[in-house]
Formats: structure tokens, sequence, C-alpha cells
């Protein structure tokens, strides 16, 4: 135990003393969030939006000027017809129309109930997404002072439509992408380049002449590379907590579980490579071209999954990443328990003991 | 007893036999030379003996262990230096040495007496990293961890190679002073003139053992007389001798030139006037003794035929 | 032969990185036609020295000419005049052996007639007429810096650094190596050489032994030897180097 530990506690300070894994280790992690993140947050300010006002009443009347009243959103145009929705996005000014059924009023007030339909142009996701948010925060509000008034309690059910995007890629899609991007980066990356490293330079001979159990030379390479990257897990969802306030639904645990599974399938990954490549660049070229790049075009991250071509939603069931999003996704931003994503994590599994398996096999205990 | 046994050991890369056939035994507590240029297969022989290749033929023991069934024993007992120093070059001087104490599970406390020798000349840059060392003390460093665990036998491939004369003449030293410790060594080199600081060697070349003895005795298997001949103009000297009709061979050694007739008796007045007659006027032949390198050319020679 | 011109002259050149100083103010001459050695410890300054001199570094301070060019402004110039030759960087192992001469003909604009006299001259005095189309990969390491040797003084070069040239070769190969170094030495190119093999300093015409930066000692080794009252150039060295 000791000379597993003296193994470990080496590979930490060989980490610590080499400023470019630093760099990529802790530099890239909260650079990749900030760039991300801002890249895709709008700020709201003037949004063009248009009504069509089936009813005309002191109600509606209220609630538009509300809306208008807000900075948040300007007064594009008063549609006539049903027709006109459509043409009015089509001009590109348009972000959003706010459709109130006829008789709104009388409805709210006798039946206890009117409708509202918000429509958004989702071809531009997080504008769409932030529109609504704001929209129905207003109503909201309204509803809120008409309930201090009368006690029929009446509800407004707003009615949702997206147009063009009917996916709705949430905004905050990209945390859990990115957690997918950073993990590979470092435990299937740093961990290849970090064993190959020692084939170059010929220690991995002496350790091997040691009396050092290849299984305690993996393990060893590999344990901080996972502690550093749960650190960087931990990292990246504070920031996106504090800085870019996404939200996070459902349970840490479970999370962190599931990101433990997908650490570890990055992990038999890297080591994978170590074993087949020779030197350090043939593990970079493998892990960039072989585990990055997939990860990024084919999990989900960048391009939704449904719009490829058939030939490439098929080959995107064997991109972990993919199966840590849907998961992640779920956990994150619906809340959901393990009873939604027992499916995936099963996938995960089997494909780390795969890798694991299969790494086991290759890697060889003479040179 | 025999720290090794090697039995009619092969070992081919592709189409390449790095080594041939080879049958020898090392004798505990000696100092043991494999001798000769790259390509000899001194590092793929090397690593057959301390359990990093697995044999195509044959078989070895280390310490009566087989290197193919009990790899695991005999890895506890050897100690290994790699040809190119191995060191984890961001890791100190002391830093290294502690860890590879811990990975054969003991401290640089335990076996210090082993290295108190070699590590005092390094102990003053005990906490530069290792990448910045020069190499004659990235070689003193590598030999303290590859003696920290106190082996029974150690494997040293090429620790000499690119190293300056003084470094070189000093490591030879230590290994002196580690052999009286009652240690094993097989080295490796491609400098002919260490074989003499062996016991025992084995000049190789491409796969082969061409002779495998004492320096001294193999020294005594050089056959013919050998003459030292010298001029100012030593290029002229070797192309007269080259087109000589007696000239068995001519290689410059040194400040001097050697040389073998193919005649069973010839004197040197003659060879002295046949060089005139080719305008080297300022001769100078006298009888010398061969060295390993001269034997090594004729061994060289004589498989060539 | 060595003639009484010079073509390496070296005065005070001194490189400094940062506080350390790599070589300091070492100053020497060599004349055309010479083998000269150039020794020293690892770490004493040989390759800052070499760099300098071949152009690839910029010096500090210093003199310094090579084949009758400056060091700090005709750097281009220099490069064209000399060949070099290392043990770590010779020819491309993915290339046939005449892809290579081609190759560095090319670099030193040679025109493709001359290459081609060169390359059969070439093949035809290392006895390899036969596998020019060979790929360099299958060579042993003896003839690859054989090979390596004639290119780089295939364009007829005034000086060539050869650095640790015969490093690993097999003692026959190196004599050969040294029948070709003394060869175009007599043709008059200058020959700068750095070794590990003290027996090969034995060979040159005139040895420097370099020092923590200092050229210490300079004369023919037969000089060395006596002002230093030993038997080989090794004894010399591992006196000086100590």
């Amino acid at each position: 135990m000791k000379k597993f530990l003296g193994f470990i506690i080496k590979e930490f300070i060989s980490i610590f003393r080499d400023k470019r894994t630093m760099v990529v280790l802790f530099g890239m992690p909260i650079a990749q969030l900030i760039i991300f993140g801002f890249a895709i947050r709008n700020e709201l300010n003037d949004a063009t939006i248009a009504f069509f006002d089936q009813s005309n009443d002191y109600m509606t009347e209220q609630i538009k000027q509300k809306l208008v009243s807000s900075n948040y959103f300007k007064l594009g145009a008063n549609l006539q017809s049903n027709g006109m929705i459509e043409e009015a996005f089509k001009g590109g000014k348009i972000k959003e129309v706010i459709i109130f059924e006829p008789n709104f009023a009388q409805k709210l007030l006798k039946d206890g109930g009117a409708k509202i339909q918000i429509i958004t142009d989702a071809s531009d996701p997080n504008m769409a997404q932030t529109l609504l948010s704001y929209t129905s925060a207003i109503i909201k509000d309204y509803q809120t002072s008409l309930n201090k008034q009368s006690d029929l309690a009446p509800i407004i059910q707003s009615e949702v439509k997206m147009i063009y995007n009917p996916e709705i890629r949430s905004t905050y899609m990209f945390v859990p992408g990115l957690i997918a991007l950073i993990l590979l980066l470092v435990c299937a990356l740093m961990t290849s380049i970090a064993i190959t490293k020692e084939k170059e330079i010929g220690t991995m001979e002496v350790l091997l002449v040691s009396p050092l159990k290849p299984i305690e030379i993996i393990i060893g390479k590999v344990i901080p590379y996972l502690l550093l990257s749960f650190f960087n897990v931990i990292t990246i969802l504070i920031l996106a907590r504090v800085v870019f306030n996404v939200p996070f639904v459902g349970s840490y645990i479970l999370f962190f579980f599931i990101a433990l599974i997908f650490i570890m399938t990055a992990l038999s990954l890297g080591i994978l490579i170590s074993s087949v490549a020779q030197t350090q660049q043939a593990a970079m070229m493998m892990s960039l071209a072989g585990l990055l790049l997939p990860t990024i075009i084919l999990s989900g991250f960048i391009f939704p999954i449904s719009n490829m071509p058939l030939l490439l939603q098929w080959f995107s069931n064997i991109i972990p990443a993919k199966w840590f999003l849907i998961i992640a996704k779920g956990i994150m931003l619906k809340g959901v328990g393990f009873d939604h994503i027992w499916k995936e994590t099963l996938i995960l599994c089997g494909m780390f003991l795969f890798f694991i398996l299969i790494s086991i096999k290759k890697f060889k205990v003479r040179l | 007893m025999n720290a090794v046994t090697v039995n009619n050991i092969s070992k081919s890369f592709g189409a390449i036999k790095a080594v041939n056939n080879l049958t020898f035994q090392v004798e505990q507590g000696d100092l043991f030379g494999f001798i000769g240029p790259d390509g000899g297969g001194k590092t793929t022989l090397i690593r057959m003996m301390n359990t990093l290749i697995i044999p195509d033929e044959g078989s070895a023991t280390v310490n009566g262990l087989d290197t193919i069934k009990d790899y695991k024993k005999i890895r506890l007992q050897i100690g290994y230096m790699p040809g190119r120093f191995s060191l984890y070059q961001d890791l100190t001087v002391e830093e290294n040495l502690n860890f590879f104490a811990t990975v054969f599970g003991t401290t640089i406390k335990q076996n210090y007496d082993l290295i108190r020798d070699i590590y005092v000349q390094i102990e003053p840059f005990k906490d530069r990293r290792a990448g910045k060392l020069s190499g004659g003390m990235k070689q003193k460093l590598a030999l303290c961890c590859a003696l920290i665990h106190k082996p029974e036998v150690l494997f040293l491939d090429e620790p000499t190679t690119g190293v300056d004369a003084v470094s070189r003449k000093e490591f030879w030293e230590m290994l002196k002073r580690l052999k009286q410790k009652g240690i094993t060594i097989l080295v490796s080199t491609p400098y002919l003139d260490e074989a003499s600081l062996c016991d025992k060697v084995a000049l190789m070349q491409s796969g082969n053992i061409l002779e495998i003895n004492t320096p001294e005795n193999i020294v005594k298997k050089f056959e013919k007389p050998l003459l030292a001949m010298k001029s100012k103009n030593m290029y002229k000297l070797i192309t007269a001798l080259r087109s000589y009709k007696f000239t068995n061979s001519a290689y410059p050694f040194g400040e001097y030139l050697h040389y073998t007739d193919t005649r069973e008796t010839y004197s040197v007045e003659g060879i002295k006037n046949y060089l005139m007659q080719m305008g080297v006027t300022d001769a100078e032949i006298i009888p010398a003794l061969p060295n390993i390198e001269d034997t090594f050319m004729q061994l060289m020679e004589k498989g060539n035929d | 032969m060595t003639e009484n011109i010079n073509v390496i002259s070296a005065e005070k050149l001194t490189k400094r990185f940062g506080s350390f100083i790599a070589t300091n103010e070492i100053t020497f001459d060599v004349k055309k036609g010479e083998i000269f050695g150039f020794l020293g410890a690892n770490g004493a300054g040989k390759t800052t020295a070499m760099r300098m001199l071949t152009g690839l570094l910029t010096p500090t301070s210093g003199k310094a000419t090579v084949a009758g060019f400056d060091v700090y402004k005709e750097a281009e110039k220099i490069k064209k005049n000399i060949g070099y030759m290392s043990q770590k960087f010779s020819l491309y192992e993915d290339l046939t052996i005449k892809e290579n001469i081609t190759f560095y003909g090319g670099i030193y604009g040679l025109t493709n007639a001359e290459i081609k006299e060169a390359s059969e001259r070439l093949l035809n005095k290392l006895k390899l007429q036969s596998s020019g189309a060979a790929l360099l990969s299958s060579l042993p390491l003896g003839w690859k810096q054989k090979l390596a040797f004639s290119v780089a003084v295939m364009h007829k070069p005034k000086v060539v650094f050869l650095d640790e040239p015969t490093g690993g070769v097999d003692p026959i190969t190196r004599r050969q190596f040294w029948d070709m170094i003394y060869e175009e030495a007599y043709n008059g190119v200058t020959v700068f050489v750095t070794t590990h093999y003290m027996d090969e300093a034995e060979y040159c015409d005139r040895v420097s032994i370099m020092v923590a930066g200092k050229i210490e000692a300079l004369d023919a080794p037969k000089e060395l030897k006596r002002i230093y009252n030993s038997d080989s150039m090794n004894d010399v060295f591992i006196k000086l180097a100590r």
C-alpha cells in the first residue's frame, strides 16, 4: 500500500510541476465555461413583439400595457388575423407573438380561466427561452394582482409554442456538454499522455521490473486524474450556478454517481489508447481525432442528434458522451430520478466494462 | 553458483534476428560486460534476462529462477538501468530517489550504505530537478535509483553511452566498488576500451557472440604479430598500405596505425622500402601489443569471410 | 592537407544564457584542410560553440568568421559553405538512399545534372550502386553514417562539422569512416569534429579541450600528451576535465 501511495504522490508532483498540464487541467474548464457562457447568454432589451388580440377588452389592454411598459419589449405590430403571424415572423424583426383568445376578460371572470398563446421564434433558442420566461413572469404577475382583487382566483392559461426549433435545445445544454468534454479531455487525453510519457522517457521499463503490479501502475496513474476531474466537475457546476444562473433541479448525489461512471469510462479509454500508442504524440492524435472530435460533433452537444443523417444517428450510439448528456440533461434540467435514466446508465456501465477489459488485456507486463 | 544462465536464446523482430542462439553463464559476483556496436543485440539480450522480453526460443535464469515462470520473483531481486537514463525529469534528485525507494518497498535510509559513495556526489544538487542535471549526474542518479532496493543482480544497459570520458571513468570506478559489495553486475557498452575494466566480456556483433572470455584471454586470441606505424601524413600512409599486396589489415589506432601482414615471415625493412617507393619517407614502424579492439576487428573480419 | 589559411577563426567568442556563460571567450583558428578535434565534457559548451559557428545561434560577444563569412551578419552565406552531420540528425529513414541524396543536393542548390553526377560518384564509392532504391532504414547504422557524411560533403563545402559522427558504430566501420574524413581533408576540406572516443581524438591534426565554457588546451595530440605527461589522449582529457 505504501508503494502505491508513493506512486500516486509522485504522479501528483509531476502534474503540479508541469505548467502546461496545469493550464489544461484548470485553466481550460474555466475558460471554456466562460466562453460558452457569454457567447450564449443574451441580455433581453427591447425585443420586438407583436399582439394578435381577438378580444380587445380592458384586461387584454392592461396586459399589453404591462408588457410594453416593462422595458423588455417593444411593440412591433398589432396583427389582425392568424395568417399574419407567420408573415410577421418571416419579416425577422418580430421575435414573439402573443395571442389573446376572443372574449378574454369575460371568460376569465366567468369561467375562471382564459387562454393566452405565446409563440416565439426558436431559431435563436436562447433568445426564445429568455423571452418566454420574461413574458410568463409578467403575465403571472398580472394574474397575481387580479387574484388580490377578487376571491375568484381566475387562471390565465399560457400556452407556449416554439416555432422553427420545436425541440428547443435549452440554453443550459452547454453545461452538461462542457462537463462531458472536459472529463473526456482530462481523463482520456491526459492519462494517455501521462502513461505514454513514461514509455517515452523509459521509466516504464523500470516500473515494469519493479515489484509494482501492472494493475497498480495503471490505477496509480489514473487516480490523480480521477480526483482532479471530479474537482473540475464541481468547479464547472459552481461557476455555472453562480455566474450564469444555470439551474440544477435534480439530485446532486445521483449526478456525481453518473459522472463517476462516465469518468471511469473515459479513463478506460485513456488507458486503452496508451496501451496502443508508443509516443505522447500518437496518444494525443488518437485522443483528439478518435475521441474529442466525435464527442463534440456526434454527442448532441452542438448539433441535435435528431437532425443528423440516419447513419450518424446510429453511429452516435457508440459515443459514451451521448448517453452521459442524456442523463446529465435529465438530472440537471428536468430533475428526473434514477428510474428514468437507468437504461442509459446501464449502457455507460457496459461501455466502461468493455473498454477496461480490453485495456487490461492489452496492457503488457513486459515490453 | 551462476547468477545468470542463458541457454540457446534467440529473439527476432520481423526479419531481423536481434539475438541469435546464445548460450553463456555469468558467475555470481562477476562484473560482466556485453561489448559491441549498436545493433549487436545487447539491449534485447539484457531485456530477455531481466524478464522484460520473452525469447522466441531458449530460456534464461536469474539466481536460479526462470525468467518466464518466475518473473515476479526475479523482479524483486534485480536492479535495472535502461539505456536512456530513465528518471522523472520534473521530480528533484531526492524525489526521484524517494520514489524508486517506495516503489520497491524500502527507504533511502535503509540502504543508504550501498549508495552513499555515489549519492554524496549528487547530494549538493538534491533539490534540482532531474531534467536540469548534466549527463554525468543523471547517470549517477539513475544508478542510485537502480540500487536503492539492494538488488543482487544489476543490469545496466549502455550506462556510459554519450557520456564524457571523465564521467565514464568515474562510473566504472563506482561499478568496481559495487562489485566488492558482492553485487553481480551485467553491463553493456559500445566502447571497446571499457572491456578491460570487466572480469569477463562477451564481444557481440549482429546478435552473435564473437568471443566470450576474460579480457586478458581475449587479447591472446589475436593471431598475427602486430606492427604500429606512424607518419606525418597518415592519409598517405594508409593509402599506400591499402594498395600493398601483403597487407592483411591496416587500421588507424590513435596516433598510430595497426598493421598485420599476410606472410608468415617478413622484414620490417621490406615494408619500409615499399613505403619509400610510395612516397612515405618518414614511416616509423614498431612492434605493438594487440588490444581488445584489434581482436574484435579480427573476429569481425573472420565472421564476414 | 593543411594549408596556412584560416577557414575558421574565433576570437573571444562568448555566449550567455541569462546569467549562465555557456562559452566563455574562446579563441582559436582552424586551417584549411585541417582535421580539428573539438573535445569537452558533457555540458562544457561544445554544442553552443558549434551552433554559433554554424550560424544557428548568434553570439553574445566576440568575433568569429567561418569560410570567410562573419557569424553575425552572414549566417546565411556560412550555411551555404558548410556541411553538417550529427549522430542524432542525419538522413530521412523513410526515403530511399537516392531520394535522400537528391533531397540534400536540392537543398544546397545543386543542379539536376550535378546531383546525378554526385549521386553516382557517391554510391560507387560506398559500393551501394545496387541499393540506391532501398529505404535508408534498411541500412546498418555504420553505413547510414558513412552515407550521411558523403551527403554532407556532396556540395563541396569549405568546412564540414561532424557532431559525434561515429557514436555506436562498430570499430571497422568507424575506421572506414575516418578514412573518408582523411580523404576529404587531403582534398582541402576542413573537418571540425566532436567525439567521445578518445582514440579518435588522436586522429586529429589538432585538438582543443573545453572545460566549463573555456578552451583549456589546444595543440596537436602528440604535444598535448607531452605537456600533460600522458601516454594517451584519454589521460590528457581526464587530467584536464577532472
